[in-house]
């Protein structure tokens, strides 16, 4: 983490005066966020400060509410992704996303992992894509030998892992996470700790979580978000995991991470 | 903990008992309204088994002796004094009508005995009883037979038999069958089925996942809603303004020369299960719809989280996973249409015809107009008919439910 101090850190993502509505309800205001390159940066903050919502800012999944309105700009690429030259859908596939519940299809674990990249044009050996999608998710000796099985028959947090894999087979450069272990017993938790650990040497990863002891145990960066006026959510605290957690600016951030409120 | 004494000194009173008493009451409620569906149900099954079967008396018109030529009796008869006894005893007409179908030559000397036994030889039935009569009162019936008809037989008749399957309509009750309905049916229901279907899906489809809330949208949600509970009567008159008269060049087969412009009748097999169609379209829409509702939006999200477009998670993820329910809708929506008399009646479905519909463009009855019909008889006859085609067309439902199931298991165990 020291190294960071020594060259100028590259973004691989950056909010600029996003905002965020939901019909008149202003759910994000003002978040200027830069996401450095393959690190991890985890949102923490109490419930209903709106992380999840910024987390889909990054890859538009916010449009699928029909409520939902986005302001500001994210730079991705050089590229503003609300540019409305941008085809959302080429967005999703560079900006992977795990979601809180494990979703995987109600189809076999190779097609899990097949589809995306069948849907998006993947033309090359589909077999070796297939194997080392998870084998990066570290499910590989796992499933190896029943992947005509139904996704939805291995336990949750293999689902989970599952989850990860199919999101890195279309080859994103970017993964957000949203609570990717929240509904993982410890053990499989940490299991998902240590693969995005292991992910981060070749993504970006950003991701959402209620638990601190996990973001302080898996993050470079942490972005702390808390209610502000009229329970707009706004960014309170950016910094290195270490220098938050140990040494933080504003009273608020280090009453929560303290557990005085939240 | 039946004797129920309070734990301590709470202020939760000791209603348990009660508790339990209610519980135990609201079953036998329920098992008892389960209980009068179920005997209803027998009540009718056996109601119509008790007409579709039972004792009829047999009176032949000529006794079979009599047309005995040197005592050699009509079984034993060769072809050619077969022949002879038809040319005796039947009128010049329908012996000239006889031989222009088939030459005597060319038919078999059984085809001719069945002629003499139907034609000359003519065994009516006299009288019917129901089944539950024919077991239960065997005595009676035959004292009564002898009184009445001392020369009729006694015989166990099942009015559903294969011949009543492959018989076309006749006006002469023993002669009659339901191959022309059940054609009809089958044409009809075949023609609904491929308009409404993927019409229905389509438009749940539609409403489900590409239309935004407007108030337009809202008002199309309220009207098909409203819609499946219009009576079917209706939907009959819709058919006949649109489909029969307004659209009579599309739906007489006219316009593709299939009829002569000048004889072109629209009350078609083709304007029927088009009024079907209309008439199931809501509530296949609705049980689609619903169908989609219940995919998990967590499936949608994971589909568009990898890029997949709208359609790619729709054609993938959603269809798929409705599908188990988008074909119960259907397999409702289809056992409703093929019961349906009223609006057909309205259309114009034949109550009396007697050769098969061979294209979409041709008249038509069904299975429901032929009961109705049969059952409005004053013969007794007809009414055993009648049942016989009640079982008939319960037959041909299962069949298409059964069918409809199996595509189903087979759709949701693939997945």
């Amino acid at each position: 983490m020291n190294s960071t101090h020594n060259e100028p850190p590259r973004y691989a993502i950056e909010a600029r005066n996003l905002h965020i509505y939901y019909d008149d309800f202003l759910a994000v205001k003002n978040v200027d966020l830069g996401i450095y390159l393959n690190k991890i940066t985890a949102i923490i903050g109490p419930s209903g400060c709106g992380k999840s919502t910024v987390l889909r800012a990054f890859n538009r999944m916010n449009e699928l509410i029909p409520s939902a309105r986005t302001e500001g700009e994210i730079s991705y690429l050089g590229r503003n992704i609300y540019d409305p030259l941008v085809d959302p859908v080429e967005i999703r596939r560079r900006i992977g996303m795990v979601f809180q519940k494990p979703n995987p299809f109600p189809k076999s674990i190779y097609e899990n992992v097949a589809w995306g990249a069948r849907i998006n044009g993947y033309r090359d050996n589909m077999d070796e894509l297939v194997e080392n999608s998870l084998r990066g998710a570290a499910l590989w000796e796992e499933v190896k030998d029943k992947l005509d099985q139904n996704g939805l028959s291995l336990s949750g947090g293999q689902q989970q892992r599952l989850c990860i894999a199919r999101a890195i087979a279309v080859q994103p450069s970017i993964i957000l996470m949203d609570e990717p272990a929240s509904a993982l017993d410890p053990i499989a938790s940490l299991k998902i700790e240590e693969l995005m650990k292991d992910l981060a040497q070749n993504y970006t990863i950003i991701v959402v979580t209620h638990n601190m002891q996990q973001a302080a145990r898996v993050s470079d960066y942490t972005a702390f978000f808390n209610l502000g006026e009229n329970r707009a959510g706004i960014l309170e605290e950016f910094g290195e995991t270490e220098i938050l957690f140990t040494n933080p600016h504003q009273q608020t951030t280090e009453d929560y991470i303290t557990g005085r409120f939240g | 903990m039946k004797d129920t004494q309070p734990l301590e000194n709470s202020s939760y009173s000791t209603n348990l008992p009660a508790r339990h008493r209610r519980g135990n009451h609201w079953q036998r409620v329920f098992f008892a309204s389960t209980f009068v569906g179920i005997v209803a149900l027998i009540v009718l099954l056996l109601n119509i088994i008790n007409s579709a079967f039972g004792l009829v008396a047999v009176e032949n018109t000529i006794d079979p002796q009599d047309l005995a030529i040197n005592d050699i009796p009509i079984q034993q008869l060769h072809q050619t004094d077969l022949v002879y006894i038809l040319e005796n005893n039947l009128s010049a007409g329908l012996i000239r009508r006889l031989e222009s179908e088939t030459a005597w030559e060319n038919r078999s000397r059984e085809e001719i005995y069945d002629l003499v036994v139907q034609r000359v030889v003519e065994p009516k039935v006299v009288d019917t009883w129901t089944l539950f009569d024919s077991l239960f009162y065997r005595e009676r019936i035959t004292s009564t037979l002898q009184d009445d008809h001392p020369e009729a037989v006694l015989e166990f008749r099942s009015w559903l038999s294969a011949d009543f399957l492959v018989n076309p309509q006749s006006p002469d009750p023993e002669r009659a069958g339901v191959r022309t309905a059940i054609l009809g049916s089958l044409w009809t229901i075949s023609i609904t089925i491929l308009f409404s279907f993927p019409m229905g899906v389509g438009a749940a489809i539609y409403l489900e996942e590409y239309a935004t809330d407007t108030p337009l949208n809202r008002l199309i949600q309220t009207n098909i809603n409203n819609l499946a509970g219009v009576p079917s009567i209706i939907y009959g008159m819709l058919g006949l303004a649109i489909f029969v008269r307004v659209l009579e060049k599309i739906t007489s087969g006219a316009l593709f020369g299939v009829v002569d412009q000048t004889t072109a009748n629209g009350r078609t097999v083709l304007s029927a299960g088009l009024t079907l169609g209309l008439l199931v379209l809501p509530l296949i829409i609705i049980n689609a719809q619903e169908a989609i509702k219940a995919v998990p939006n967590s499936l949608r999200q994971a589909s568009y989280g990898m890029g997949a477009t709208k359609w790619q998670t729709v054609w993938y993820h959603v269809l798929p996973n409705a599908l188990p329910g988008i074909l119960t809708g259907a397999i409702l929506a289809i056992s409703r249409a093929i019961g349906e008399t009223a609006p057909l009646v309205v259309v114009g479905a034949s109550t009396f015809i007697t050769f098969d519909p061979k294209s979409p463009f041709s008249k038509f009855t069904t299975l429901p107009i032929q009961i109705w019909q049969w059952t409005a008889r004053p013969q007794d006859e007809f009414r055993n008919i009648a049942a016989a085609a009640i079982l008939v067309l319960l037959g041909l439902l299962l069949t298409l439910n059964a069918v409809a199931v199996l595509l189903r298991n087979r759709y949701s165990t693939r997945n």
